[in-house]
């Protein structure tokens, strides 16, 4: 049977839709959901005026980026899934080019070549390729049989590798990871069999001791030693980290306070509205506000989980599982970068941390998820 | 729809996704509780450690430094007080590229040598973190705004205004006074624990004089405050504060009026005056010419300044009234003499004759009087003072011996430190057997004897000594230790009483008449500067050889160099009925004790006697060379 046949057969298809869902339906949006978004950038624009220096203009700057970022998920919302199944190639094939044009004509800053400069506007090609690489993987696989034979596996770790490496070579490391485990993490929810995982697992293990010992120069190693012992640079690299476990580790149980922070007040963290601004939250509303936060995060998470389960086809239910798994994996990263876990790699807070770019990214992303959400009831509207 | 979509198991799909999906929760869920794990590891299992690294970051302890006691003269004149001066000063921990910093600095503002090598002395030692080292003082207005208007560029340096020690009378105190210099490796070097921490904040410290002797008192104790910092180190507010305890004021003896008088009786020549108060022990004058300006020294005097004062053949920085030690000459007499009555080796009524020269019974050596024609045929002892007979002392000198002399001089204070209340003081020699024996490996020679009663061969002394000798014979017996100070903080310091001498009354009478007569008599040695007084001086003139003239040679000052000419001395004390004020005075090659050194001696009487201040204002500052 086509799976148009298939989808018809589900039980509730169609039956006793509430207003509010007809409403859902009608927007193409998931509002428990929106709400727990909402939420969580309400929570992020309270610590960041108080990480921003009381500054009411960077709070509005802020605002005005996660408007355009609730368009932008608006508009990806109405983009119904089979149609971004089929324009995946082009949007990875356009990513790519631009990551090959950065590196050739990019806009270099602070070392890093990231950007395209589009009359006046800077833009940044390895975010659209957070969104377009998951999307390509998921069309891929999802018009094949799974799991995934080895052929299709090699294929796709090539799908994979091109924008990681273009990235990595930018530098960007922790897009390049970001996006790299966006699809490959597409892979295992395809059913990749445990016998490829195990293996892959045991040969990166065997290779770091030789690539250790004959592949990297003195420096590379120390840079990488520092990466994971930030203490030992503690004016340099590890000035953040110090001063940001200092910070979370003096909130205690109920924090210091609003506006009360020491250490995010009187600029101990560097870079406390940006990547290190879980710092402040800790600082100022203790281990309470890091709980509710995360509270928030794992709902959304489960959001995700349960549209990805309730999606319609492969391509939708891998798209759906890959961008909940790379939020779940931003917050991880940064979350457990800031309190000394992690090393430390540039991932910003989503959702909360300052900055556009990744904000309108994530709530692409988002509004993905909602089209595929409500891919399942316009299918059956149509009869 | 492809090939393979055709055949696809939707079921096992879905059951596959499914068992994926729960493996990704499970494994997420674990993930999430190691984060939680960790923030309550941060902040609940060790929140009390990062509560207080958190509070030492950002409150530091700064000290305050107490304000210096002021110094005044007698009559509450400012003699040194605190200036607010501009310091530009950096904080090595705020600086991440110093020599780029300091190379931005000496462009926007002069910055000589020498404080360059200071600070960076400054910087190679261990201070308190955070703490400000001084780069250069004494910012001028535009200094501070070019430094104002370039702050963005220069992370961790401060201008700060502080209070800086002044000497508003330049050089007129520089040797009593001493001055204060910024504290060296070597002061920091000896200091113990409790010192380095009332040190801190503390930029100087007193070097010589009476700012090195009272240092403990002049400088106060430390306060303190706890001030909130940004991380950059700028303090943003000042959570609680301990204030300083200023250090205590001083108030001298000393006079400034009778300090400018004695200063400019000197002239162009070099030498000390000092002046005691007769009944106190207080010093009222203490002149050591040429002088400097202490000024040049608190902040660090520049290299050019000290090659000058220090390769001057004028040393402008030798204390002389404390530290040079020169022959008394007959300024000693009036003591052997009171010797001679008080041990009755001579009585009023014994004369001799005095042919211009002496010769001791078996030696053919002789021994010349300053008259190459003699005071004549019968001299007795108050003749021998009031012209000062050198062939009468040699007799009495001859006949009393070395005993007797040395042990009168210790009782008026020669051969010993007055203890005078400023440091580096030196003891002059007053010799006896025991001495010579010890530091020549001599015995004492019967010519020795000679030499020793008119106040020549080994005998030195510092016009401090002489002073207090005068002070103590104008006191008859009764010696005080010369104080400069007279109140700490308020507080009257005591006379301190060295000794008193048993000598008889008349004897006295007859020693003092003596020296009344050197002054007013028809034959006294400086009766030119006793005239038109209104009040008795009593006083002894005194001439230092400084080249030993060889033995049968005349003495030709024409062909001497002048600083190898002879110091004049005088030492005298008045009234002579009730003695208020003994001076003493000493001009390096100044030939004459009469008249050079009487003169300089009676307008410091009058001065103080009679109030007649040769200058109205005593502000010097043209001697410094």
């Amino acid at each position: 049977m086509s799976h148009q046949d298939f989808l018809r057969r589900l039980p509730e298809a169609g039956q006793g839709l509430r207003r509010r869902d007809r409403l859902q339906q009608r927007l193409h949006l998931d509002f428990t959901l929106l709400l727990l978004l909402l939420a969580v950038a309400a929570y992020g624009l309270v610590v960041l005026y108080s990480a921003n220096g009381q500054s009411m203009s960077g709070i509005q700057r802020q605002g005005a980026y996660f408007l355009v970022a609730l368009v932008a998920m608006f508009v990806t919302a109405q983009v119904p899934p089979h149609l971004l199944r089929r324009l995946a190639p082009w949007m990875y094939g356009g990513g790519v080019l631009l990551l090959v044009l950065v590196l050739v004509l990019g806009i270099g800053a602070m070392g890093a070549q990231r950007w395209l400069g589009i009359g006046g506007f800077r833009f940044q090609p390895s975010e659209v390729m957070k969104l377009a690489t998951p999307i390509m993987v998921s069309a891929y696989l999802g018009q094949r049989l799974l799991p995934p034979r080895l052929k299709h596996v090699l294929l796709t770790l090539i799908l994979v590798a091109v924008p990681a490496l273009l990235i990595v070579r930018q530098p960007d490391l922790g897009t390049s990871l970001l996006v790299a485990s966006s699809g490959l993490v597409v892979l295992f929810f395809a059913g990749l069999s445990w016998r490829y995982i195990v293996t892959a697992f045991v040969a990166v293990l065997a290779s770091i001791w030789p690539l250790w010992k004959f592949g990297m120069h003195e420096y590379q190693r120390q840079r990488v030693l520092t990466l994971f012992n930030p203490e030992q640079d503690s004016l340099g690299a590890g000035w953040n980290i110090i001063q940001s476990k200092t910070a979370i580790g003096s909130g205690g149980y109920s924090g210091k306070g609003w506006l009360q922070g020491t250490q995010s007040q009187l600029d101990f963290l560097p870079e406390g509205h940006t990547d290190f601004i879980i710092a402040v939250l800790g600082e100022e509303f203790g281990l309470m506000g890091v709980l509710l936060l995360l509270g928030l995060y794992v709902l959304i998470i489960a959001r995700g989980l349960l549209i990805a389960l309730r999606a319609q086809d492969s391509f939708s239910r891998l798209l759906a599982a890959s961008i909940t798994f790379t939020f779940f994996v931003y917050m991880f990263v940064n979350v457990g970068m800031v309190s000394g876990l992690l090393p430390v790699v540039g991932v910003p807070l989503p959702l909360v941390s300052q900055g556009g770019t990744a904000i309108v990214t994530l709530m692409a992303g988002f509004g993905i998820l909602m089209s595929i959400a409500t891919e399942r009831r316009r299918v059956t509207r149509q009869e | 729809m492809s090939e393979a979509q055709r055949f696809k198991d939707h079921h096992r799909e879905a059951r596959v996704f499914l068992s994926r999906v729960i493996t990704t929760s499970v494994i997420m869920a674990a993930l999430v509780a190691v984060l939680v794990a960790r923030y309550y590891s941060l902040q609940v299992t060790h929140h009390q450690d990062y509560a207080t690294r958190s509070d030492r970051n950002r409150v530091h302890v700064q000290p305050v430094p107490p304000t210096r006691g002021l110094i005044y003269d007698r009559n509450g004149e400012l003699l040194a007080d605190n200036r607010p001066s501009y310091t530009l000063s950096v904080i090595r921990e705020r600086v991440n590229d110093m020599t780029a910093t300091v190379e931005l600095l000496r462009e926007l503002v002069d910055i000589p040598q020498s404080d360059l090598e200071k600070f960076y002395d400054q910087l190679q030692q261990w201070r308190r973190p955070f703490e400000a080292i001084p780069l250069r003082y004494r910012l001028t207005e535009e200094e501070i705004a070019r430094l104002a208007v370039n702050e963005y560029r220069l992370e961790g340096v401060e201008v700060n205004a502080q209070l800086v020690r002044h000497y508003p009378k330049s050089d007129l105190f520089a040797h009593v006074l001493g001055y204060v210099g910024r504290i060296s490796q070597a002061d920091l070097a000896r200091f113990d624990e409790d010192q380095y921490q009332r040190y801190s904040g503390t930029h100087s410290i007193g070097k010589t004089g009476l700012e090195s002797e009272y240092e403990a008192q002049l400088l106060g104790e430390v306060g303190s405050q706890n001030v909130e910092t940004n991380a950059r180190g700028r303090v943003l507010r000042v959570l609680d504060r301990t204030d300083p305890k200023p250090g205590e004021d001083l108030q001298l003896h000393l006079d400034s009026r009778l300090q400018a008088t004695a200063v400019s009786a000197l002239d162009d020549y070099r030498g000390a005056v000092v002046a005691l108060d007769v009944k106190t022990g207080g010093v009222l004058a203490a002149v050591s010419m040429p002088s400097f300006d202490p000024n040049l020294f608190v902040t660090g005097i520049s290299f050019r300044d000290y090659r000058s004062l220090n390769q001057s053949l004028d040393l402008p920085l030798f204390n002389r009234f404390l530290q040079g030690q020169y022959p008394p000459g007959s300024t000693t007499k009036p003591v052997v003499g009171l010797a001679g009555l008080h041990h009755e080796v001579v009585d009023r009524e014994h004369t001799i004759r005095d042919p211009g020269w002496y010769r001791l019974p078996g030696d053919d050596r002789l021994y010349r009087d300053w008259k190459r024609t003699g005071h004549g045929p019968k001299v007795d002892l108050e003749q021998a003072v009031v012209e000062s007979c050198d062939v009468y002392y040699y007799d009495l000198g001859h006949r009393m011996g070395v005993d007797s002399i040395h042990e009168f001089g210790v009782q008026f204070g020669l051969g010993s430190r007055t203890e005078v209340d400023i440091p580096s003081e030196r003891s002059g020699i007053w010799p006896s057997r025991e001495w010579k024996r010890n530091q020549r490996g001599l015995p004492w020679f019967p010519g020795d004897n000679l030499n020793l009663a008119i106040g020549q061969g080994y005998a030195l002394a510092t016009p401090m000594q002489l002073a207090q000798m005068t002070a103590t014979m104008a006191s008859r017996g009764r010696r005080l230790r010369p104080q400069m100070v007279a109140k700490v903080g308020g507080q009257e310091r005591p006379v301190i009483e060295e000794a008193q001498m048993e000598v008889a009354e008349e004897d006295w009478d007859y020693i003092i008449n003596a020296m009344v007569g050197v002054m007013h008599g028809e034959r006294g040695t400086a009766r030119r500067s006793a005239y038109g007084a209104d009040y008795k001086i009593a006083g002894k003139t005194g001439t230092a050889q400084v080249v030993a003239i060889p033995q049968g040679e005349e003495y030709d000052s024409e062909a001497l160099e002048e600083r190898q000419r002879d110091h004049a001395l005088f030492v005298g004390f008045a009234p002579a009925d009730d003695p208020q004020i003994a001076v003493a005075v000493i001009v390096e090659n100044g030939e004459s004790g009469s008249g050079v050194a009487a003169p300089v001696a009676r307008k410091v009487f009058d001065a103080y006697l009679r109030g007649i201040y040769p200058l109205a204002d005593p502000v010097l500052g043209a001697r410094t060379p």
